[in-house]
């Protein structure tokens, strides 16, 4: 394996906006090139990640390739899913040698429709989405599991309220080899895995998080003692689940996004990547976690271990 | 009582309030008037329609500033004749969908051409029939279709770079 | 790269309008169960899934590899879902082949499905969107101008995408996994099949199909370990560009062209015609073959047709195309690519039984989708790299 690392993060997030994809998107992969002080040409790699049930229309991230200006044509791959696994597999990537530079980025506009309601699609199709079982009923019942198992208490779980899912997008410029020895303010990634869970909800324990779990023990991110977490979820509660599942000693500080903040479903993860690099490359942590998650009750989940550029 | 279940129906209905942006929302705002723009690219210069906010080539971002008229009429660059129905279709097979480059524009729009299945062909010079002002939604439907003008057919030569 | 990636396991499922004795789980459980079968392993065996399909909406469910991560034996496991349109089967493919030639997983299986008949596929291509009238419906209605410029830009004769219509049928006839099985087809039956998006006659398009394919892809070490001979990857590339731009020349993209040079470039195939013995060529409307030649380098720009008119093309040709039958005549969408893909291996192994072209020690798959813009190819032969 050999290091790669990030160069240059930059995001935007809104409760709604009047823009569409492609106008979010040039604004924050514009940045984010500039930041890395690279050039449309010196990306080799590039991938991306959106989700169609978002806006209820197939092909989101066909048209969302005009904020990229793909031409002359370029390598690129996308997933349907958070911008945290297109960090992945542009890892991935970098890892053959041939190129040293990857663009990653993720955009969604939840604002288009009820994502509580849309997210019961999600479910096994034959079994659970005919019920409409909607991301809140699942996550009362993840709750619930907690406080009967004696994870938590009532009071520390409080009510379970609709996530406040927005839109936004991140773009992050990865770099490897010699432009990785001509950056400045990188952070390596120092390891990054991902797992996923059983979907039935009832063949799984929800009072822990073993996917985050076993993520960051291969990621070699468990019982570390990094400067700083950031983890994501939609729901509140889910905070006590991931910071247990990090086993994350005292001294880390940790930051939750998710919960009462605007939580920009696709992007949420890339953007937990991006705010641990951040804290790197401002000089305010040498090490980091960071953590993405995608599905129902913490399904499947992403950790990725951060470290200064030496 | 054994049962074979061998099919089941699971609709989904899931509502949307879609929102088109902002290069499109004034493309959409255009159309209403009577006009088609474009956005040229401040870098290459070329025009490109709809607006999507960024030069898909140079993918850089465009702006209001960057918004151009672009003429009603044009040529039939690329075509085929629909002759099935489907669910949504607002008019009756057989007919002429096409690929057309306005004058002005660097990017075909695709419309419908309202003309004998039979007399239609690549380079035949079109324009568009715009609703009547009271009828015209924020949408292409706000152009009914185009019909031919009679001129003389454009030279391959003249669109052949877009067919 | 640091390591090799080979193909050890192929698993199709048989294609159909309708698999109603599976449910989408059963379906992937049953490609993916005859790649381990083949390959001669256990579902332990697997480090990684990556699974591929195309619009989620294809079936309605949301994000599937989260509801399939149980019939894929992926919990515990890192999973990762690829949507790249139409060329998403390869694309899946290459991203798994990835995580072997990166040292991250020694075996990955890959996996890539469609259930057409579980939802609408034509209504979720051209779902009824503000802004935009509904004018045409499918992806034919988005292609069938394209082949009218292309025939008058090639000069070529009315029967060319005749000629590959009931080339790819009779072929598929060979092929057991074949969803379409028309033993009376021949240029009359195309000719006299309905016009459905002029100039494109219904014998002329690819089914509806269910079906699935996988592979399990393994790294030098272990593709050494089964009894069956491995197809190993010498080059994989992927391309895109936008699908509206000033000058863009649809019909010869050029990004279809860069990622073949790439490819090609990687396995060291210097004149594609002589050295690629068999090649798999995503072909969903007819005339599609003949574009593709071009587009990838067999011959020059406007010569593709005569190479399908002189049966260059046929399965005794000397470069047969799509011997399988094709996309013409199995179509899971967010599959076709993988099976082009597989179907490559298959013939490099000598494992492609009825439809094996005799001695294929080099083959091409290739994926594209969207408006012929993205692309996915791999380069597979019989000897180790």
């Amino acid at each position: 394996m050999r290091d790669v690392a990030i160069a240059s993060f930059a995001q935007a997030t809104f409760e709604r906006s009047s823009k569409d994809e492609v106008e979010l998107l040039v604004d924050v992969i514009t940045r984010a090139r500039a930041e890395s002080r690279l050039s449309k040409s010196d990306i080799g790699f590039t991938c991306s990640a959106s989700c169609d049930y978002l806006g209820g229309r197939p092909f989101s991230f066909v048209s969302a390739l005009d904020a990229v200006g793909a031409w002359p044509p370029i390598s690129e791959s996308h997933v349907e899913m958070d911008g945290a696994w297109a960090l992945y597999e542009a890892w991935v990537r970098l890892q053959h040698g041939d190129v040293d530079a990857a663009l990653v980025y993720a955009f969604g506009r939840s604002s288009q429709g009820n994502l509580n309601q849309v997210l019961s699609t999600q479910l096994d199709p034959y079994f659970l989405a005919p019920l409409w079982p909607e991301g809140d009923s699942l996550a009362g019942l993840q709750a619930r599991a907690m406080i009967d198992a004696g994870v938590c208490s009532e009071d520390e779980i409080g009510s379970i309220a609709t996530p406040r899912y927005g839109d936004g997008a991140a773009a992050m410029v990865l770099v490897a080899g010699p432009l990785l020895e001509r950056a400045s303010n990188a952070a390596v990634i120092r390891g990054i895995d991902h797992r996923i869970e059983a979907h039935s909800i009832g063949a799984r324990d929800l009072t822990r998080s073993s996917s985050t779990q076993l993520a960051a023990e291969k990621a070699g991110a468990c019982r570390r003692d990094v400067d700083v977490a950031v983890a994501c979820a939609p729901y509140a509660y889910q905070e006590i689940l991931l910071r247990r599942a990090l086993s994350l000693t005292d001294r880390t500080r940790f930051t939750f996004l998710g919960g009462n903040s605007v939580y920009p479903y696709i992007v949420a993860g890339l953007s937990s990547v991006g705010e641990a690099f951040a804290k790197i490359a401002s000089g305010k942590a040498l090490s980091a976690v960071a953590h993405a998650t995608s599905g129902p009750c913490l399904q499947q989940n992403l950790v990725c271990l951060l470290e200064v550029q030496p | 009582m054994n049962y074979a279940v061998t099919r089941m129906l699971a609709p989904v209905r899931l509502p949307f309030v879609v929102t088109p942006g902002e290069a499109l929302s004034r493309f959409l705002s255009a159309l209403v008037e009577g006009r088609l723009i474009g956005e040229r690219c401040s870098e290459c210069s070329k025009v490109v329609l709809p607006p999507r906010g960024a030069c898909p080539t140079c993918g850089i971002a465009t702006n209001p500033r960057d918004n151009v008229t672009v003429s009603d009429g044009g040529t039939v660059v690329m075509f085929c004749i629909v002759n099935i129905p489907f669910e949504g279709q607002t008019i009756k097979p057989p007919y002429v969908y096409a690929s057309i480059l306005l004058d002005g524009a660097d990017v075909p729009l695709l419309h419908l051409v309202e003309v004998p299945v039979d007399k239609a062909r690549m380079g035949m010079r079109v324009r568009a029939e715009w609703a009547p002002p009271t009828e015209r939604k924020p949408s292409l439907e706000a152009i009914r279709w185009f019909v031919p003008t009679g001129e003389p057919d454009a030279s391959y030569e003249a669109y052949k770079e877009y067919a | 790269m640091s390591e090799r990636c080979a193909v050890i396991g192929v698993g199709q499922t048989k294609y159909a309008a309708k698999r109603g004795d599976l449910s989408i789980a059963g379906l992937v459980r049953e490609a993916a169960e005859r790649a381990l079968a083949d390959a001669e392993l256990r579902w332990r065996d697997i480090d990684a899934v990556v699974i591929g399909k195309a619009p989620d909406m294809f079936e309605g469910v949301m994000m599937p590899e989260l509801y399939l991560a149980d019939a894929l034996g992926a919990v515990g496991k890192p999973m990762m879902r690829v949507h790249t349109a139409g060329s998403v089967g390869g694309s899946t493919a290459i991203a798994a082949s990835h995580l072997v030639q990166a040292g991250v997983h020694e075996r990955v299986l890959t996996v890539a499905f469609e259930k057409q008949s579980e939802g609408d596929a034509m209504w979720a291509l051209s779902p009824k969107y503000p802004f935009q009238p509904p004018l045409v419906a499918g992806a034919g209605g988005f292609f069938a101008p394209l082949i009218r410029a292309y025939m008058r830009r090639s000069g070529a004769p009315n029967d060319v995408g005749v000629r590959v219509a009931v080339k790819d049928r009779l072929n598929a006839l060979r092929n057991q996994y074949a969803h379409l099985q028309l033993a009376d087809i021949s240029p009359e039956t195309v000719l006299s099949s309905p016009m459905l998006w002029d100039p494109i006659r219904y014998l002329e398009t690819c089914p509806s199909s269910d079906g699935a394919c996988a592979m399990v892809l393994s790294n030098e070490a272990n593709a050494g370990r089964t009894s069956r001979p491995p197809a190993w990857v010498l080059g994989s590339a992927v391309r895109s560009e936008p699908a509206v731009f000033a000058g863009r020349d649809q019909i010869n993209p050029r990004a279809g062209a860069d990622c073949a040079r790439d490819v090609y470039r990687q396995a060291g195939v210097t004149d594609p015609v002589r050295e690629i013995d068999v090649a798999e060529i995503y072909v969903p409307f007819s005339w599609f073959e003949p574009m593709w030649l071009e587009n990838l380098g067999f011959c020059e720009p406007n010569f593709g047709w005569r190479m399908t008119l002189d049966e260059t093309t046929s399965l005794s040709g000397r470069l047969p195309v799509n011997p399988s039958g094709g996309v013409l005549s199995s179509n899971p969408i967010g599959a076709s690519g993988m099976i082009r893909f597989a179907e490559a291996a298959l013939q490099v192994r000598g494992m492609a039984g009825e439809h094996q072209v005799d001695g294929a020690r080099v083959a091409l798959g290739h994926a594209y989708g969207g408006a012929s813009q993205f692309f996915a190819m791999w380069v597979v032969g019989a000897r180790k790299p």
